[in-house]
């Protein structure tokens, strides 16, 4: 497994080091694109600036709740929907084709309606993640073997303690990838919001760069988003991998 | 199918539809006039703008760069998921980038692609592309790399070469999991390239909204996403019948 | 112990009565008759394997008898007791599905019945422990499920089942998903346990060299809706182990068996084709 690991890093970095030499070299026009070594060197004064910290916090701030709610709301609307199989088979062609729907164009709905505050990216943020939750939530309590509440049943467990100690913790094996999505799409979400029109935020601060062509805070911006973007998603990757190998075998 | 069981789809999507509606005139009571346009209102606003001449351009935008850009991600995406999906090592190395990739924020990457391709058809063509291919690629690899290996000893022993083999096994057993990248795919790519047009265009569905959105004319922003939404609905629904039965085959 | 058995025949530990199960029709359809009509006597302590040709309802007749299953006719009685659509006390289940726990460890498999019942905490440990040891488990107690084989994963079902220390234990098809060495051994192990535990032993296998190595007595089923066709009787002593293969009197049981089960296995093929 080491080996592939070096072999990717190797392929990252001679891409890296592949655009970095066309930048250097005049190839790529320092109008267009900065090195990326100017793009890291440009990122530090950026992150010991008072100012971008905030639209950083503001950001994460939006993230995060959207992100909670995504979770709670997307777990019980999912858990009402398994307990009601007639009102789940109504909604499931609305589930089925949901990220088909380009929720972005509810957008400009969505500044009208609340304003030009954090609210609407947030509420992006939240629809894009929930649905996902809800699916993965649904696919979870599916998924659990009907062997095992039979064998709750001849332990003789009533159903809260079923439901306590047998269905619910098989079930959160597996909503767990509806966790990681939810953590993708609540970032993409609020980020493409922030971008498109907001006051502040990563998304907006990199719109602001753009438009006042302004490369050496923009590129930095993008290379934090992509590091910190991967860097959610590695740790979420290395935290299954660790903690639920052994129990789904996967 | 039997006759009853189809009915009984179409009343649950009936009831579907109408619940929605139904929602949604409960929003526009609530909110009001300045807020929302009550359904029946952005339907008939909706069906005059189709068929004024005034909006056939940016239809006819919109339709051009989303064509484009989806046949580019469809050949990017197949030929390097493919690739990826044969040559194992390659594969392993390349995937969790690929999965990175997924969950970037594209939306950060649209300046970059600006600066690239300046502004109009070429920049939207790109984003789009972009966000399609990533999940086609992804598919597609998954395609070939979960082929029984089974199909190949079979079509060994009745000795066929491997152009035949890939033609005639190899082939016919992917499709139902490319497909699924393809339906994916094709959604991804509508968001891009309506994302791409809010920005640095004059014309398109993107150009639309983001104008009234400007003007606060929520007539105009309620049609044009409606009229989007049904538009996506309706190509999900036939895409997942298609992607269904080719499931089913398989 | 030998005579334990004549004696048990005066009250058995379960009686079924003129049992059948019928699932009612739904969206027009007929009702289905599963199984019945099922005349049984279970003495206690008795080894006793149910066989028959698939689809005859023998699971059916196992989840009655654990209570997991309502019955359509009849009267079912456990230990002087009606049983009907409630599990009992007293009574242990090993399923032909993996049944493990895979969020939990391998101990905390087996405690997993003794927990939230108001036990004392050291004997829940004894208990454990014991079946640890009694199921070989000892190296694997911290592991989880998912690390393990499908051998494994029974052994860690039959522990947590046995810990509860049930009086009739219900093993359907519980080494169906093994190859047939490890079925072997496994057979011996439970022989071990029936035995250490004086338990009365019900065991739905398709397997008819199973039945007649492990076995008091064989029921074999008919096809669908399942009845007893013959309950024979081996006459092994309560010491035995698989080596009992090599004994004449094995190859006669078998021969019988497999005598009255072929053409209702040709029957259950035949159904089984049609509904294809």
């Amino acid at each position: 497994m080491r080996r592939v690991n070096w072999l990717r890093m190797a392929v990252i970095g001679v891409a890296v080091a592949l655009i970095e030499a066309l930048c250097r070299g005049g190839v790529i026009k320092p109008f267009t694109m900065t090195p990326p070594s100017q793009m890291l060197a440009d990122l530090l004064p950026l992150l010991s600036s008072a100012e971008m910290l905030q639209h950083v916090a503001e950001t994460l701030v939006n993230v995060a709740t959207a992100l909670l709610f995504a979770i709670v709301v997307g777990f019980l609307a999912g858990a009402v929907l398994f307990v009601l199989p007639r009102v789940r088979r109504v909604v499931d062609p609305l589930l089925s084709s949901y990220y088909a729907i380009p929720i972005f164009v509810f957008y400009p709905l969505f500044v009208v309606l609340f304003g030009l505050n954090r609210t609407p990216q947030i509420v992006i943020g939240f629809l894009l993640a929930v649905v996902a939750m809800i699916i993965n939530t649904l696919n979870g309590f599916d998924r659990v073997p009907p062997v095992l509440l039979k064998t709750a049943k001849v332990l003789r467990m009533g159903r809260v303690a079923t439901t306590r100690r047998v269905f619910l913790p098989y079930a959160t094996l597996y909503i767990f990838t509806g966790l990681k999505l939810a953590v993708a799409y609540s970032f993409i979400g609020v980020i493409a919001a922030e971008f498109i029109l907001s006051g502040a935020g990563i998304g907006y601060e990199i719109n602001f760069a753009y438009n006042n062509f302004d490369n050496h805070v923009m590129y930095p911006l993008i290379v934090l988003i992509i590091l910190i973007s991967t860097f959610i998603n590695m740790s979420l990757y290395a935290w299954e991998k660790r903690f639920l190998e052994r129990q789904t075998g996967r | 199918m039997t006759q009853r069981s189809l009915m009984r789809q179409g009343f649950d999507i009936l009831l579907l539809v109408l619940a929605l509606g139904g929602i949604w005139q409960l929003l526009y009571a609530y909110a009001g006039e300045v807020a929302l346009t009550s359904p029946w209102e952005t339907a008939v606003a909706a069906s005059r703008l189709i068929v004024s001449p005034r909006f056939w351009p940016h239809i006819e935008e919109t339709g051009l760069a989303f064509l484009q850009g989806y046949a580019i991600a469809i050949a990017g995406g197949l030929a390097i998921g493919l690739l990826l999906g044969a040559h194992r090592l390659s594969g392993e190395v390349a995937e969790p980038i690929l999965v990175a990739l997924y969950s970037i924020p594209k939306i950060t990457l649209y300046p970059i692609i600006l600066l690239f391709f300046g502004i109009g058809m070429p920049a939207k063509v790109a984003f789009g592309a972009i966000h399609g291919i990533v999940p086609i690629a992804i598919f597609s690899m998954n395609a070939i790399r979960t082929l029984k290996p089974v199909y190949l000893r079979a079509g060994r022993s009745l000795r066929l070469g491997p152009w035949a083999m890939a033609r005639t096994i190899l082939l016919p057993a992917a499709v139902p999991e490319v497909f699924t990248g393809l339906r994916v795919g094709l959604a991804l790519t509508l968001v891009g390239t309506l994302l791409g047009e809010m920005f640095g265009s004059q014309r398109g569905l993107g150009f639309l909204l983001m104008v009234a959105m400007g003007t606060h004319d929520m007539e105009t922003i309620m049609s044009v996403t409606l009229i989007l939404v049904l538009f996506a609905t309706l190509v999900s629904i036939v895409m997942m019948g298609i992607d269904q039965r080719l499931h089913q085959r398989a | 112990m030998a005579g334990a058995t004549a004696a048990s025949m005066a009250t058995p530990h379960a009686v079924l009565e003129g049992v059948t199960r019928i699932y009612p029709g739904t969206g027009g359809r007929a009702p289905l008759h599963a199984l019945g009509k099922i005349d049984l006597a279970l003495a206690r302590g008795e080894f006793f394997s149910v066989v028959g040709p698939s689809g005859c309802g023998k699971s059916t007749l196992l989840e009655i008898v654990a209570g997991l299953q309502p019955l359509s006719e009849g009267r079912l009685v456990f230990e002087d007791r009606p049983v009907n659509g409630q599990v009992p006390d007293g009574i242990g289940v090993v399923f032909q599905e993996d049944a493990s726990f895979p969020w939990l460890s391998v101990r905390d498999n087996i405690a997993f019945g003794l927990r939230h019942n108001g036990m004392d905490p050291a004997e829940i440990r004894r208990r454990v422990e014991f079946a640890i040891g009694l199921m070989g488990l000892r190296e694997f107690e911290g592991a989880y499920p998912a690390q393990l084989s499908g051998g494994m994963r029974q052994r860690v079902c039959i522990a947590r089942t046995l810990v509860l220390q049930p009086r009739l234990i219900l093993l359907d098809e519980p080494f169906g998903a093994l190859d047939q060495q490890t079925r072997l051994l496994m057979g011996d192990e439970l022989l071990r346990l029936w035995r250490e535990t004086g338990a009365t032993v019900l065991l739905i296998t398709h397997a008819l060299d199973e039945a007649a190595m492990l076995s008091d007595r064989v029921g074999v089923m008919s096809a669908r809706p399942g009845r007893f066709l013959e309950i024979v009787a081996t006459g092994w002593p309560r010491e035995r182990d698989s080596r009992i293969v090599e004994q004449t009197g094995f190859a006669e049981i078998t021969g019988r068996l497999w005598a009255r089960l072929r053409e209702e296995s040709m029957k259950a093929m035949a159904a089984d084709g049609r509904r294809l």
